[in-house]
């Protein structure tokens, strides 16, 4: 199958700073693709130009589209949910139903009318009435019910509590995602989503520093607990970041085989977060 | 066209209060200063001892009235009505030129643009059904419920004439209320035409402003107008300022209020006599028709509209 999203040479300027930088990718269907970095680094940029709210350089194709020139086609193929509390304030959740269910051809109301049984929300509440956490539950009422070939996820779950987050990406999985669909999100609560990623893609000062699936991300970055007297040895295999815990190092290795380390200590896969903090070491600084 | 039907719907989902509270309540207020004023009349009438109709004069004088006479109170009739609507109209023209003000702005605000821009809806389609709106949705509204007030009016009127013992019922017949509806609804489509370059100017604000649309909406042409007046007055350039305050200070302002093409655009017959009422025939009003200015101000505003539509694409501040 071809990809969904193909991108060569992305790169987009504001007028401070530069915010894509000659970025290439590929996203292929039936992935779901974790877009991470710290703020500012192009993440919502990079999703603006996938859905031709932006203009850029450089090519991309979307489905088969150029969201610049075929927007509107486009939209009728992906949805996103930008971030919590997009939802007009003063529409009802009767309104927003029957509205997406009249403009959107791919719209399923009885799918959705079925989310929404499970949720609290009646159809006369306004969305100014809702927490944000009922708000996020009626936008992907609305989304799961779009049989959209692509899903952007822009902090879908910013500020809401446990209890919503977890409801949310577990709904994600159970009852909207399968191989024909691709999931592009981006947060920063990595450790929620790490385990439902198939892919991982970090950006940093608009260039995509790792790009690689989760299998391959397990192979290459090892984590190794070691004692001190072995410490030394391990600094000289380059680890990309140290950390102590317990009177132990911690260290962190890209591409060190996996026989070099075992002798040092007890091995295991890092966190997202874990290489996340190691690779971004310095952003801020 | 489906796509298009709950778009506009939307709009009225979002602006009921505008659409239709306002007009309701306008027309509700002045039915009530209507009848608080006709219970001042009687409670003074009574308290000085006057007593109209009491001696059944005033029937004699409606037996007696030929048909000249008829159609003037046919046409005093008429004016109670359309005076409904002249309160009405002023509304109108408020809630329209808000309305556009905001209609692209708005959502950009509260970023639920991003909501309305994760469906498959065209930036043309949603701009031209806020100029429908505008210039349809909201206009019929505001007819309709003139239409009804205004009758109510002549109700109220009767009404209280009947306390007195006049039964003025055969005389209501002398009012045109269908003609009335006719000259009203058939006045919308004029209005479009006459209010698109101030609609297409405000939208073009609305969709393009960072942030408050309403001050250079305002500001602009106003400034401008001030500064070509200016230097008028130091003889300097020797710009034409009248010309500038009439045809763009005004048309990109002023047009949103209904009516206003036909006050403004000089009209070429003056009515001074009663039947000052025909200035409101379709036939009258439509003689906007062969005014260039008419002609020109749809073709800016097209061009206006234009550019609020490319903004509407482009503009990237969510």
């Amino acid at each position: 199958m071809s990809a969904v999203i193909t991108a060569t040479g992305l790169g987009k300027r504001y007028k401070s700073a530069l915010a894509l930088d000659d970025v290439s990718f590929q996203i292929e269907p039936g992935r779901i693709v974790g877009l991470i970095g710290p703020n500012g680094a192009g993440k919502t940029t990079a999703l603006k130009a996938i859905l031709g709210l932006t203009d850029f350089s450089g090519e991309l194709n979307v489905l088969g589209f150029d969201p610049r020139k075929q927007r509107d086609q486009l939209m009728g193929e992906v949805c996103f949910i930008a971030d919590v509390a997009v939802l007009p304030r003063w529409i009802r959740v009767g309104e927003v139903v029957d509205f997406v269910a009249h403009v959107h051809p791919r719209f399923d109301r009885a799918k959705c009318e079925a989310f929404l049984a499970r949720t609290k929300l009646t159809p006369d509440q306004r969305v100014r009435q809702m927490s944000k956490g009922m708000i996020v539950q009626l936008h992907l009422a609305l989304v799961m019910a779009i049989d959209a070939r692509l899903l952007i996820l822009d902090e879908p779950t910013l500020g809401l509590d446990i209890l919503y987050r977890k409801q949310f990406y577990q709904n994600l999985l159970e009852d909207y995602f399968d191989e024909n669909k691709t999931i592009i999100v981006t947060t920063h609560q990595v450790e929620e989503v790490e385990h439902i990623l198939t892919d991982l893609m970090f950006i940093r000062d608009g260039r995509i520093v790792l790009d690689a699936d989760m299998d391959a991300v397990g192979e290459r970055f090892i984590e190794v607990m070691v004692n001190a007297d072995k410490a030394d040895t391990a600094r000289a295999l380059k680890p990309l970041d140290e950390r102590q815990v317990f009177g132990k190092s911690i260290f962190l290795f890209d591409g060190v085989g996996r026989d070099v380390l075992e002798p040092l200590g007890e091995i295991r896969r890092p966190s997202i977060s874990d290489l996340f903090v190691a690779t971004m070491k310095g952003t801020y600084a | 066209m489906k796509t298009f039907y709950w778009l506009v719907k939307r709009e009225f989902w979002e602006h009921r209060g505008g659409f239709f509270w306002a007009p309701v309540v306008t027309g509700g207020i002045f039915l009530l200063l209507n009848i608080m004023g006709i219970i001042t009349a009687e409670v003074l009438g009574a308290s000085h001892g006057i007593e109209i109709g009491a001696s059944g004069g005033l029937k004699q004088v409606i037996a007696q009235m030929d048909a000249g006479d008829m159609s003037k109170v046919g046409l005093a009739l008429d004016v109670a009505m359309y005076s409904a609507m002249g309160l009405l109209v002023v509304v109108l023209g408020f809630v329209v030129f808000f309305y556009c003000v905001g209609a692209l702005y708005d959502d950009r605000r509260d970023r639920s643009i991003l909501f309305w821009k994760s469906l498959p809806i065209s930036d043309a389609s949603t701009v031209l059904s806020k100029v429908v709106s505008a210039t349809v949705l909201a206009p019929l509204i505001a007819v309709v419920v003139g239409i009804v007030v205004g009758m109510l009016q002549l109700l109220i009127v009767a009404i209280t004439l009947s306390f007195h013992g006049i039964d003025v019922w055969q005389l209501l017949l002398l009012a045109h209320p269908f003609k009335l509806m006719f000259n009203l609804i058939g006045y919308i489509p004029l209005y479009v035409l006459w209010a698109l370059p101030a609609v297409g100017w405000l939208l073009l604000c609305s969709a393009w402003a960072r942030y408050k649309p309403i001050r250079w909406a305002v500001a602009l042409p106003l400034t401008t107008g001030l500064l070509i007046s200016w230097f008028g007055i130091m003889g300097l350039f020797n710009l034409p300022a009248a010309w500038f305050w009439r045809h763009i200070v005004q048309r990109s302002l002023l047009s949103v209020f209904p009516g206003s093409g036909s006050l403004f655009a000089g009209m070429p017959h003056r009515v001074s006599s009663l039947d000052g009422l025909h200035a409101l025939d379709l036939g009258s009003t439509y003689q906007l028709l062969g005014s260039p200015e008419l002609w020109l101000g749809v073709v800016v505003g097209a061009a206006l509209l234009a550019g609020a539509i490319w903004f509407r694409r482009w503009r990237d501040d969510s």
